[in-house]
């Protein structure tokens, strides 16, 4: 592995990022299954590199879910776009942060149809009209968050209370980056780093004091896949993706993996219980899993946020062993407790997953 | 005032200065590099004989001090200007302006830069070569062949028609001598690692010239050599710098991992950048694939869409060595026509 080689190609694909003024456009998964990292975007963004982005209530799905399922017309999700556009104008903001990878993907798609077909973006607006009367501007700056939080991962390195370092040994951690298909993979130039090899990711590992695991199965898709997974009768396949993933980092005995797409951070984390539960496998070496995390969960970890504030606990692959590599500091007993200190119902234990 | 200038000092070069020089005609070349040869300084082995380049180097390089041939080393050409005498006027990085009454332009071509296709990991793993850096490899060996971490392989691939033949890249056409190098160098490693498995992925094999279709068949009777129908989709590292590759088998009409030790991209050619500063500086009009554009493509290969200029070699598209020569030996005659008509 030759890392100029990568810089050469990094040096293609880099990517105006706004320094500061964000609508905050946020993420249909991520709000459910990982709420907390986007309130640690958000906090980032605030508390720590004083930022201004506004989090708007009236936002909402962009669609693209539905739309990637042959379920939403693209003129409706157009329309969709153009109304968020409109509230973002109306905030008096130019540029855009967009929590989700398929979002990102969707808005990136939709503005550069509009640059080449004129004629659509007239239509859109008419539409979006009389739908709403509302009028909007296409944004100055696109950016999906994990652009941020690379763009500032200098600045949160120099805050940082902890390194991606093993406590014991001393040793870089082992990360294996996945970047989602829609972030890089149908628009690089509109990706840190490319669709081949992303920066984005790895960019911020290396700036916190980790290695990126470079494995053979590095571009293979999380399993997500959209239709492998919504429709039900696919999801073995959604599985055996997964898996093939899993079985070739495993050798790399990596010591977590972070994920910039919403469905990549879930399918990892979760198939890795369906795995143990079908083959009775993990794969890490002592059965706990390998830990998934998203990009502002590692920010927060780095950032020494309580790991219960950051809802790590809320993952299926259980976090401590990370926690304990890096020597985190956290009370095992606040793990399931509310914002107010009452204790929540602590969830069964898998059969072949440790806890 | 002199006869011809030749620009590129490779074998087209070299073979029309020595054919107009035994016309008659005072010639000087113009070459960028600090020797003359071309491409052909780096190349092992000539298909389909497996002939030393050096051989034809070496016959070259005594033709032309036989003939003491002019020639200018690390000099660029930067522009060509037709005068209203139809005299040409040429500068070159030298501060030196020739004037001549016609050039010829044997400026050659270029190898596709393989890090293009940022897929196949080339300048990233160590394993992955161009079939140019199998040549030199194969130039300087040796002792025993090993991968450039120092691995005797096992298991060799060679991708062809990278950067050819791929719109992606820019380039549609095809390059014709990737196959037939690629056949050459199979052959050649199974000579060197005979336990090896060496696999072809292919779009098409276009063995056009003589003894080539000979020669893979003897890959395929003689040395096993596998050829599999499909592309390359990507590449990935394995812990031990081995290499997976994701491949497309269309006869069998399923994809498939390859694991191998090495993998060589066999690059396609494309028109050398100084050819593209010559034909804007002189109004020469380029074909689609960026190569110049030949006058009259069946009777007038060596002539251009101006006057007094004239092709020889690769400058008008990818050709072997047997094909440049011949090619740049009708050039001289083509001179020759122009130069008399002249007087």
């Amino acid at each position: 592995m030759n890392l100029e080689g990568k810089k050469q190609i990094w040096s293609s694909y880099q990517k105006d990022i706004a320094e500061d003024n964000y609508y905050y456009a946020r993420s249909c998964i991520r709000q459910n299954f990982y709420p907390a990292s986007e309130v640690t975007f958000l906090r980032i963004l605030r508390e720590e590199l004083g930022k201004n982005i506004f989090d708007d209530p009236n936002h909402t799905t962009c669609t693209g879910i539905g739309y990637h399922s042959d379920i939403v017309p693209f003129d409706t999700i157009q329309t969709v776009i153009a109304r968020h556009f409109a509230l973002m104008t109306e905030a008096g903001l130019e540029n855009i942060a967009i929590s989700c990878v398929t979002s990102f993907g969707m808005y990136t798609e939709i503005l550069d149809l509009w640059e080449h077909f004129p004629e659509q973006l007239e239509k859109i607006r008419e539409y979006l009209y009389k739908a709403t009367k509302r009028e909007f501007n296409v944004p100055k700056n696109i950016a999906h968050t994990s652009d941020i939080i690379y763009k500032f991962r200098e600045e949160i390195a120099q805050k940082a209370k902890y390194k991606l370092i093993n406590k014991e040994t001393g040793e870089p951690l082992r990360v294996v980056e996945h970047i989602g298909c829609h972030y890089a993979k149908m628009f690089p130039t509109k990706g840190v780093g490319g669709a081949e090899f992303p920066q984005v990711l790895s960019g911020m590992i290396e700036s916190w004091g980790g290695n990126v695991v470079d494995y053979p199965e590095r571009r293979h898709c999380c399993g997500f896949g959209f239709r492998n997974y919504l429709i039900q009768a696919n999801r073995g396949y959604s599985v055996s993706n997964t898996k093939k993933k899993l079985e070739s980092m495993k050798p790399f005995k990596p010591d977590f993996i972070v994920a910039n797409c919403p469905g990549c951070a879930m399918f990892m984390d979760k198939w890795q219980y369906t795995l143990a539960e079908m083959e009775g496998v993990t794969y890490d070496e002592n059965g706990y899993g390998i830990p998934v995390l998203t990009y502002e969960e590692m920010a927060g970890l780095v950032l020494g946020y309580n790991p219960w504030d950051l809802g790590l606990q809320t993952h299926q692959v259980q976090c401590e062993s990370l926690l304990d590599k890096i020597g985190i500091e956290y009370d095992p007993k606040a793990k399931y407790l509310d914002k107010n200190g009452n204790q929540l119902p602590i969830p069964e234990s898998p059969m072949n997953l440790k806890v | 005032m002199i006869d011809v200038l030749i620009i590129g000092g490779g074998i087209a070069g070299l073979e029309t200065a020595c054919s107009l020089q035994d016309l008659g005609y005072e010639t000087v070349i113009v070459e960028k590099e600090k020797t003359i040869g071309g491409h052909l300084n780096d190349w092992d082995t000539l298909f389909p004989t497996h002939r030393s380049a050096a051989e034809v180097l070496e016959h070259y390089t005594e033709e032309t001090r036989k003939r003491a041939l002019t020639i200018y080393l690390n000099t660029y050409v930067i522009s060509i200007k037709k005068q209203n005498d139809g005299i040409f006027e040429v500068q070159t990085s030298r501060d030196v302006v020739f004037h001549c009454k016609s050039v010829v332009l044997a400026s050659g071509y270029q190898l596709f830069n393989a890090e293009r296709k940022e897929e196949y990991g080339y300048k990233i793993y160590d394993n992955v070569l161009t079939s140019a850096d199998l040549e030199k490899r194969l130039k300087n060996l040796q002792g025993e062949f090993t991968t450039p971490t120092g691995v005797t392989p096992k298991r060799i691939a060679f991708i062809h028609c990278v950067g050819s033949r791929d719109e992606k890249s820019g380039n549609h056409y095809c390059s014709k001598l990737c196959c037939v190098t690629a056949v050459k160098q199979a052959i050649h490693m199974k000579q060197l690692c005979p336990q090896a498995d060496v696999f072809c992925c292919y779009m098409d094999l276009r063995m056009y010239g003589p003894g080539f279709e000979e020669m893979y068949r003897e890959a395929q009777e003689k040395y096993h050599v596998q050829f599999i129908r499909g592309r390359l989709s990507e590449v990935a590292e394995n812990a031990n710098g081995s290499l997976q590759l994701k491949v497309e088998d269309t006869l069998a009409a399923r994809p498939s991992r390859l694991q191998v030790d090495m993998l060589v991209l066999m690059v396609g050619m494309e028109t050398a950048k100084s050819t593209e500063l010559f034909a804007q500086s002189c109004g020469l009009e380029c074909a689609s694939n960026r190569f110049v554009k030949t006058k009259d493509h069946h009777i007038g290969s060596n002539q251009t869409n101006v006057d007094g200029i004239f092709t020889a070699g690769a400058s008008i598209g990818p050709l072997s060595v047997f094909d440049t020569v011949n090619h740049a030996k009708s050039a001289a005659f083509a001179v020759n026509d122009y130069l008399k008509a002249m007087k």
